[in-house]
């Protein structure tokens, strides 16, 4: 980086550094008790006072994907002896599997309807955006202060009408429902964020292709897409972030085929009480796809949160 | 949004040759673009609000098919306006709404800031920031229930290892003053990475020069603060208050699971009361009603807020 | 692809057929808690002898209600059998969402007479005190409590309460009784942190503060209603005991719980408990297995009692619930086949055994019943002095406007209980004049 005048000097960068580290650390201790809690022991998630030291265990994670029963002491000794690992740790705890848990298919739904939903609304808000950018689409400014507007709704508002047209069409409890729901809920914001890219490739290199006699739908495939594509990446993230933590609209709408797993998690329970490392492990692991995908986008995320605004 | 030289470029081109450009087929492709996202938006947006409005003049029950429908009129409306409840419910939303708000602009933009001094390590820094608003809000509001569990959470021992306060000695859900900052708090904690990210971007976009320009007229950082950074962010910061205001007025999940709403009243968000109308006592032409009056206020105050964010804008 | 398609409709046709005539997949709705594991063992004989599948839908109990009267009202075919909330059992048989069980229960001579006489009218009767039967009861359940008997039986903690109430320490008789034991506990320094008295019901969203209160409001003198008249509320819902007991319950609250309770329900309690930070819990008995098999507070460290008398009564709150067949399921005759099987003595017995609460006399009233389980006897105390709330269909409106009024009285710390009560009249006879009783 070139000498400037505006640079900030060595000292303000220590001190910003400092300020920035430490409320990082702050605000991570929630996050990294979250995440401590799932590897402790039933007992110790809830010691009063509360551990900081404690023995780690994988109880947490294999709770939360088996479903298991207490058993007398007396049969539990005549059984043959466990022979995976996770059969010891739930033998440990006096009880042993019934069966495995819901939260892989709750889990799996999550993934089928946060990356479907996400997939359709980024075809269909490229499309619109592409239209409002380049053609001249009648009652234009209108149509597009309408698809804003629809994001203003509150989600139980408008849930009471969803729910009996869902009722009346079958979709109630159906993944094609949830998708088809989730990508309206989040066209809105893609359009507007979609048109913001699109605005900024220049009309010239279609024009060129025209010329060089593709069809305007190839000129759109071959030369827009590829330019836009970065822009299509950050707006994935956040219509990927909003259906992948979506509650109100599942909690509602979905129960046994295709709820997802937000409201499945804060309601795991297990034997005798709500087993909180259970609960832990399953935010946990669910937190990590929608991690890696932002670590893996993270340079474009700040062009994505601005609606394009910002130039590159 | 932004006026690109592309619109500029393209409202240049005479209209005869754009024609000739595009072609005939542009006509049948913008429909073909544009149709699929409109009737999805139609069909689960604007129908079950058309719907709901005409729910919200009946005496509906989802729950009990064989009652007859009647029209109430205004019944609904007059009942909700008149209830003291509803007004209760608002003014817990507004607390909730501009305290969460003015934290997050405060902290979000002190934040970005700093980052923006780009020192060593700023982007790791920034991506570890960033992680809890990817976390479920439901979730989140679930575990920090159990953070503000006096004995066996995290939060009262940390006050208590700063302040010296015992930690018995106060509960943040269970106060009726400390509730509605318990969900401010979770909720800041949340959030401010995406006010700071906005903010970040605001940052980024003014011109070095226009700084170099202002060293050269021997302007003092906090002039050139005031008249230079400030301005150029407002519109960036007017878009986060934006998004946090539509968002929070629409708060549900992260306080249901924190407070259900207690005690009392006392963190009772509209929308949790529009939840428990329409989904648990299943009055459903109340709650149709409560629907129209939140949807009527927050399109109301959002376009107002709209047209003042352009003029920032456009100055 | 046409070819293939044929094909594959015409397996799904034969697939229907077939399970029509023979085993199907039935699934059973009911809240995600320790029982219901204990269903599932218990079921595999089920599945065995009949040769259909069972499969489970499991809510926890926060969000049961919610999902599962979703479910009903949407004529959803997710539940065949569905082990619905007591309180349900009116809205489900007056909105036909729930097969009347009359025909069935005097084809296969299954007689209510021989179930304890609460759980029939608790669970299965619509309008309450008919012979009309929408439901087995499966699971009794009432709310009683636990202490801790190993800290009870301390020389230093008895010779201390003795001296300070002029009697011995133990389980006590009255609810005034049980307040003084949480508030000796309250703040007591026990092996090197502070404990304190009672875990209580307090919780805002679902019915948890309802739940708990009722137990000392049904003491002092609280009433449904007039029993002379139906729907007839003033003086019976806010009479002076009634107001006497919702005092009580906030006395107990602000002197003898844990600070930050104010949000607690089932889980809450079970926590607090066994991470050792109360003396005595309030809780559904179902919680009480869970205790004994507890490494910390099990094994004989607690002990259990029912709901204490008050000065105008003694009774206890009920939970549990009864065993339905959903109206819009289309596998019914299977669903009947299992009911009829749950509801075999020798089932029953098991039942128990796996740490269900069968409601069959034959098993509780069994001379070994009370010997079985340190919590036997308890439990059996306790279902002699049930009563539960509103089974009206508009329960829910009945319940969410009184937890609303409780819980701004209690926790919040708003008004009086002559208001709490005196509003909580009002709102209810809105509901009943919104339904048309008034």
């Amino acid at each position: 980086m070139s000498f400037s005048v505006t640079d900030p000097t060595p000292r303000t960068k220590w001190f910003a550094g400092l300020a920035v580290a430490l409320y990082a650390l702050i605000t991570l201790m929630p996050l990294l008790w979250i995440i401590a809690t799932g590897f402790k022991s039933p007992a110790d998630s809830i010691a009063y006072p509360p551990k900081m030291v404690f023995q780690p265990t994988l109880e947490g994670y294999v709770n939360l994907f088996t479903t298991r029963t207490r058993i007398k002491e007396a049969d539990l000794a005549n059984l043959p002896p466990a022979d995976t690992w996770y059969d010891r740790i739930v033998r440990e705890q006096g009880q042993i599997i019934a069966g495995p848990s819901r939260y892989g298919e709750r889990f799996m739904n999550s993934v089928i309807i946060g990356f479907g939903s996400t997939a359709l609304c980024m075809i269909l808000g490229t499309a619109a955006a592409y239209a409002f950018s380049r053609f001249r689409v009648p009652l234009k400014d209108d149509l597009l202060f309408f698809i804003l507007s629809t994001r203003m709704m509150p989600p139980i508002a408008v849930a009471i009408p969803i729910f009996l047209m869902f009722r009346n069409l079958g979709l109630n409890d159906t993944h094609i429902g949830m998708i088809l729901l989730y990508t309206a809920v989040n066209l809105s914001l893609s359009v507007w964020l979609l048109k913001g890219f699109i605005d900024e490739i220049p009309v010239e290199y279609e024009e060129a292709a025209l010329i060089d006699g593709y069809t305007r739908f190839q000129a759109f495939c071959k030369v827009v897409l590829p330019q836009a594509a970065t822009g299509i990446a950050s707006t994935a993230i956040f219509c990927l972030i909003f259906a992948w933590n979506e509650y109100a609209f599942a909690v509602l709408l979905t129960s046994g085929t295709a709820q997802t797993a937000p409201p499945f998690i804060p309601t795991i329970i297990g034997v005798g009480g709500k087993d909180w490392p259970a609960v832990a492990a399953g935010a946990t692991i669910f937190l990590v796809p929608v991690m890696v995908f932002t670590i893996l986008l993270r340079k474009h995320l700040l062009r994505g949160i601005t609606f394009g605004a910002v130039r590159k | 949004m932004t006026f690109t030289p592309i619109d500029k470029a393209a409202r240049a081109t005479p209209p005869a040759m754009a024609r000739r450009i595009r072609g005939l087929s542009d006509r049948t492709i913008a429909w073909i673009f544009v149709a699929p996202s409109i009737f999805l938006l139609l069909a689960v947006n604007i129908f079950p609000l058309i719907w709901t409005i005409r729910l919200s003049f009946t005496n509906f029950r989802v729950n009990r098919p064989n009652n007859d429908v009647e029209w109430v009129g205004l019944r609904n409306y007059q009942r909700i306006l008149t209830d003291e409840g509803t007004w209760a419910t608002m003014q817990a939303t507004a607390h909730f709404l501009i305290w969460t708000i003015v934290l997050q602009v405060l902290i979000g933009f002190a934040l970005a800031f700093l980052i923006n001094k780009k020192f060593r390590g700023n982007d790791l820094w920034t991506t570890i920031i960033v992680f809890p608003m990817m976390l479920s809000p439901a979730v989140v509001g679930n575990f920090w229930t159990f953070l503000y569990q006096p004995q066996i959470g995290l939060f009262n021992y940390v006050v208590a290892f700063f302040t010296g306060a015992d930690p018995a000695s106060f509960s943040m859900i269970g106060d009726v003053m400390l509730a509605p900052w318990a969900i401010v708090i979770a909720d800041t904690w949340m959030w401010t990475p995406f006010v700071m990210l906005i903010c970040l971007a605001g940052l980024r976009s003014i011109p070095n020069s226009i700084y170099e320009a202002a060293e050269c007229d021997r302007a003092s950082k906090w002039r050139q603060f005031w008249t230079i950074t400030i301005p150029m962010v407002l519109p960036f910061l007017m878009l986060a208050v934006l998004f946090r205001g539509i968002e929070n007025f629409k708060m549900f999940d992260l306080v249901v699971q924190l407070t259900g709403g207690g005690p009392g009243n006392t963190t009772t968000l509209t929308s949790i009361d529009l939840k428990r109308e329409a989904f648990e006592k299943w009055r459903t032409g109340y709650s149709s009603a409560y629907a129209v009056i939140l949807f009527v206020t927050v399109f109301g105050l959002a376009s107002i807020y709209v047209k003042a964010l352009n003029k920032v804008k456009e100055r | 692809m046409t070819k293939k398609l044929t094909y594959s409709v015409a397996a799904i046709a034969l697939a229907a057929a077939s399970g029509a005539a023979h085993a199907e997949d039935l699934t059973l709705c009911w809240a995600a808690w320790d029982p219901a594991n204990a269903l599932v063992e218990l079921s595999k004989t089920f599945e065995q002898e009949s040769g259909h599948t069972m499969r489970f839908e499991f809510v926890p109990w926060p969000n049961f209600a919610d999902r599962m009267l979703n479910e009903l009202n949407s004529g959803g075919q997710l539940c065949d059998l569905m082990i619905g909330d007591s309180q349900w059992i009116g809205g489900a048989a007056e909105n036909g969402q729930y097969v009347k069980l009359n025909d069935f229960f005097a084809a296969e001579s299954i007689d209510m007479a021989d179930f304890i006489p609460a759980t029939v009218t608790g669970y299965a009767e619509w309008p309450k005190g008919t012979p009309n039967y929408w439901a087995l009861p499966a699971f009794g359940d009432v709310v009683g409590w636990t202490y801790r008997k190993d800290w009870f039986e301390r020389p230093e903690i008895q010779a201390d309460f003795k001296q300070k109430y002029g009697r011995a320490l133990g389980a006590p008789a009255t609810l005034e009784e049980l307040k003084d034991i949480a508030q000796f506990f309250q703040g007591r320094e026990i092996d090197g942190t502070t404990v304190y008295g009672a875990a209580i019901y307090t919780e805002r969203g679902s019915e948890g503060i309802t739940m708990g209160v009722m137990n000392a409001l049904y003491n002092y003198g609280f009433e449904y209603e007039n029993p002379e008249k139906s729907y007839d509320l003033p003086g019976f819902v806010n009479s002076a005991g009634a107001i006497a007991g919702l005092e009580f319950y906030k006395e107990l609250y602000d002197t003898a719980t844990p600070p930050g309770s104010s949000n607690w329900y089932m889980g809450e309690n079970i926590d607090a408990y066994k991470s050792g930070q109360v003396a005595l819990q309030m809780n559904f008995a179902f919680i009480w297995p869970g205790v004994e098999a507890d490494p910390n507070v099990g094994g004989g460290k607690s002990g259990y009692f029912p709901n204490p008398a008050g000065p105008a009564g003694h009774f206890a709150q009920l939970g549990g619930q009864g065993i339905s067949v959903v109206a819009a399921s289309k596998k019914q005759d299977a669903a009947l086949e299992y009911i009829k099987w749950f509801a075999q003595p020798e089932v029953q017995e098991q039942w128990w055994q796996s740490g269900g609460y069968s409601a069959l006399r034959a098993v509780v009233e069994d001379p070994g019943f009370a010997g079985s389980q340190p919590y036997a006897q308890t439990f059996l105390d306790s279902m002699a002095i049930v009563k539960d709330f509103w089974a009206e269909p508009a329960y829910a409106s009945l319940l969410l406007t009184m937890q609303d009024r409780v819980h701004n009285y209690v926790i919040a710390g708003n008004g009086t209980a002559q208001e709490a009560l005196d509003g909580l009249v009002e709102d209810w006879t809105e509901v009943f004049e919104d339904e048309g009783k008034l």
